[in-house]
């Protein structure tokens, strides 16, 4: 008899269960699918957590108040990169063909990623979406269709620090003679500044010299001790990342360097760098392409949606972050682009070919900034079939001992320089390739 | 040409243009120096008692300090989260010997080696799930502004960080030389089977060095936390360590001082002045060619025991 009973509740808590796996399937099959790749693990953990927290935070948020984008619900799966290219390589061929249309578009988060999945990407019809990283010479979508670099990118970010630096002499003339310096995370990303630093150079007479730092940047007195005792330069730039960055500013200020003429890329001006260094990062600036802290409207959406219902994807204490809120900027730019994929193709799952269009055509005015909760955190970007980057502004902002403070308005690139290096090296790609490039 | 200028001629000008930058670089160098001796002492102290290389140092490391900065969040004194450190450090060490060492001993040293990497991947995923991989600010009061003499800039952190590694190599040569344990340890570091025929326990033994490197990995954590803030990264320290070990020796305490001071110097010397000939950012293999160069002449390092087999 009990045998009995047990076999029936067996095959209930079977038959129950097999429903809801078929709900959830069906669900799922009407569901757009975003593929997520994070690193919540290895040595740029710290970094990568509250960003992978921030892109889930505000896709839950979607999903949770408005019931996805346009009544489709959104599903992420996570794949930890490690930060390391081949690991990238393999999420992508994971994830690529999963849900009823296949991923929407990858955010690989590491340059090297990006360099690696450009072309894997391309021939499966899938965007790459590599928000202030990757290489720049993608912006021209004539040659690189599939690859999206808004709203910003390491070149225009260069010119606009150098636009910055000449603000603070009296003027881009007043830059002949000076001594500019940079230290870089000597790596593909690391790197990626370095021409337009040089052709600057050659614009506004200044003495350029750089500093490579090998991986991890533990140790880099020799470098300081070059910079702060034998160089002095007036300014030094620096495009770092993970520890390297902390490091820095302590060594920095151990030689006497001024924190105040430090400025850093947008991905060494968060608090991770900064905390650990303490006292010693007190003034230190860097590069910024979207406001920090959490008292924008979709902050306060998120806490009481996601986090008040317990849905969050990480430690609350991360939101308003910097790198949170850069995974929210991510997830804004590709959920946009699927909403303006929508527009077209109607109101279901898209293809990552469909969603290209979308990207494409992504006009995020200040309007629709507003209307997302996002008024005065990021600047609108309009993207272009030959332009990938949108307008390119950056702001400075600056550390005070407790929290990021903006102390600029956007600063313009030099597109005149910036575009027309952009045209040359995606130019020298598509003829080593044999890429025809799109009439745009 | 050029190339030949650059490494040969000058860096000697530089040198002997600027000797107060050179005096500068050279104590930089040494005081970074004794920072990799004290990561390097924590893999002497095992290699001696058991001939293991213990890939797991870095990882301890991290766990140590991970341990003390988590433990100071939650309100706990310094001393406090101290001396509760050293309890878990010395219960990791208990448990160590007595789940992974224990049940391989008489087992080749390179199957002991690969234990100590599983070790290593558990201690990192460990640390990380009870504290959290958020970079943490370590503030234990020493002080980081720098300092000139006589137009010398030293850092007012290096110096304290040279101090407390020299106070720690003196408490451990007592511990060596001194005590009956420290007697027992250099018995079972020179031969396993004698020192246990005369009834020396090689369990205990082992479990007070890990303990004891496990101590020493905190006071590196100490010193590198405050320096770079504890996070991961803080593991891979142990590399650093590794061209020290190969000049040094494996067996030796002095080996493994006058190792770290030897590589700090070179290093950094070479990044100043040689560095530009070669696109800079020489000085991590810098320090393992330096190290190498010294095996051609040393194979077993400079203070590390002579193999004499005969056959």
């Amino acid at each position: 008899m009990q045998h009995k009973l047990t076999s029936t509740a067996l095959a209930a808590v079977i038959a129950v269960g097999g429903v809801m796996a078929t709900a959830l399937a069906a669900a799922q099959d009407n569901a757009q699918f975003i593929p997520s790749m994070v690193y919540r693990t290895g040595p740029y953990a710290p970094n990568g957590i509250p960003f992978a927290d921030g892109v889930a935070d505000y896709i839950n948020l979607l999903n949770e108040r408005d019931g996805g984008i346009n009544g489709v619900k959104l599903t992420v799966e996570e794949c930890d990169t490690a930060y390391n290219n081949d690991r990238g390589v393999e999420c992508y061929e994971r994830m690529k063909n999963n849900g009823p249309t296949g991923a929407a578009a990858f955010s690989p988060l590491s340059t090297g990623i990006t360099y690696a999945l450009i072309e894997r990407a391309t021939a499966d019809k899938i965007p790459i979406f590599s928000m202030g990283y990757g290489r720049t010479d993608a912006s021209d979508g004539r040659v690189f269709p599939y690859v999206f670099t808004m709203p910003t990118t390491y070149w225009s970010q260069a010119t606009a620090m150098i636009e910055y630096i000449g603000k603070e002499e009296g003027g881009t003339d007043k830059l002949k003679g000076k001594k500019i310096a940079l230290v870089y995370h000597d790596s593909a990303y690391g790197k990626e500044p370095i021409p337009t630093l040089e052709k600057l150079a050659q614009k506004f007479g200044y003495q350029f010299s750089k500093f490579a730092v090998p991986h991890p940047g533990l140790e880099q007195k020799a470098t300081w001790l070059k910079i702060g005792r034998q160089l002095r330069p007036d300014w030094v730039l620096m495009w770092g990342w993970g520890v390297m960055n902390s490091t820095a500013i302590k060594e920095a200020a151990g030689v006497g360097f001024p924190m105040d003429r430090f400025i850093g890329v947008w991905w060494s001006g968060t608090e991770q760098d900064v905390i650990p260094a303490g006292a010693a990062a007190k003034g230190y600036k860097s590069g910024a392409f979207h406001a920090a802290g959490s008292g924008f409207p979709v902050h306060a959406d998120i806490k009481k949606h996601v986090h008040d219902a317990g849905k969050a994807a990480g430690d609350a204490k991360n939101l308003g972050t910097v790198l949170y809120n850069r995974g929210v900027a991510n997830s804004v730019f590709v959920t946009e682009a699927i909403r303006t994929a929508m527009a077209k193709y109607g109101n279901k799952p898209l293809t990552g070919e469909q969603i290209r269009w979308g990207f494409e055509n992504l006009d995020l005015t200040a309007v629709r900034l507003k209307e997302l909760g996002l008024d005065g955190f990021m600047n609108p970007v309009k993207v272009s079939c030959d332009d990938h980057e949108g307008s390119g502004p950056v702001k400075i902002q600056q550390w005070d001992g407790k929290q990021w403070n903006m102390i600029t308005d956007w600063i313009p690139p030099m597109r005149d320089v910036v575009r027309p290096m952009i045209e040359d090296s995606a130019a020298a790609y598509a003829k080593e390739k044999g890429i025809t490039p799109r009439d745009c | 040409m050029e190339f030949l200028q650059a490494v040969f001629v000058d860096p000697f000008v530089s040198i002997y243009e600027y000797p107060l930058f050179f005096i500068e670089v050279l104590i930089g160098g040494l005081l970074t120096g004794v920072m990799y001796s004290l990561v390097a002492l924590g893999f002497v102290l095992i290699f001696k008692a058991s001939g293991v290389f213990n890939f797991a140092q870095g990882a301890m490391v991290l766990f140590a300090a991970l341990t003390l900065v988590g433990l100071m969040e939650y309100g706990l004194p310094l001393w406090a989260a101290l001396i509760i450190t050293v309890g878990i450090m010395v219960l990791l060490a208990l448990v160590i010997e007595r789940v992974v060492l224990r049940p391989l001993v008489n087992q080749e040293h390179i199957i002991l080696f690969m234990a100590t990497i599983g070790i290593t991947f558990f201690l990192d995923g460990f640390g990380q799930m009870i504290w959290g991989s958020d970079v943490k600010l370590l503030d234990v009061g020493i002080p980081q502004d720098p300092i000139e003499i006589k137009g010398v800039l030293i850092n007012k952190f290096d110096i304290w960080a040279a101090v407390i590694a020299g106070m720690l190599v003196m408490l451990l040569a007592v511990f060596f030389q001194r005590t009956r344990v420290g007697r027992a340890l250099r018995a079972v570091a020179d031969d396993h089977q004698a020192a246990m025929s005369v009834g020396i326990p090689l369990k205990t033994i082992w479990a007070i060095v890990w303990s004891v490197a496990g101590i020493v990995g905190l006071v590196a954590g100490i010193i590198w936390g405050s320096k770079l803030g504890v996070q991961f990264s803080l593991a891979l320290i142990a590399l650093k360590a590794l061209p020290v070990l190969i000049l040094g020796g494996f067996t030796s305490v002095p080996g493994a001082i006058i190792g770290g001071l030897i590589i700090g110097a070179g290093e950094k010397v070479a990044e100043v002045f040689w560095g530009s000939a070669f696109g800079g950012a020489i000085e991590d293999w810098f320090a393992y060619m330096l190290a190498l160069v010294f095996l051609v002449f040393r194979p077993q390092g400079l203070f590390g025991e002579k193999i004499i087999e005969r056959v």
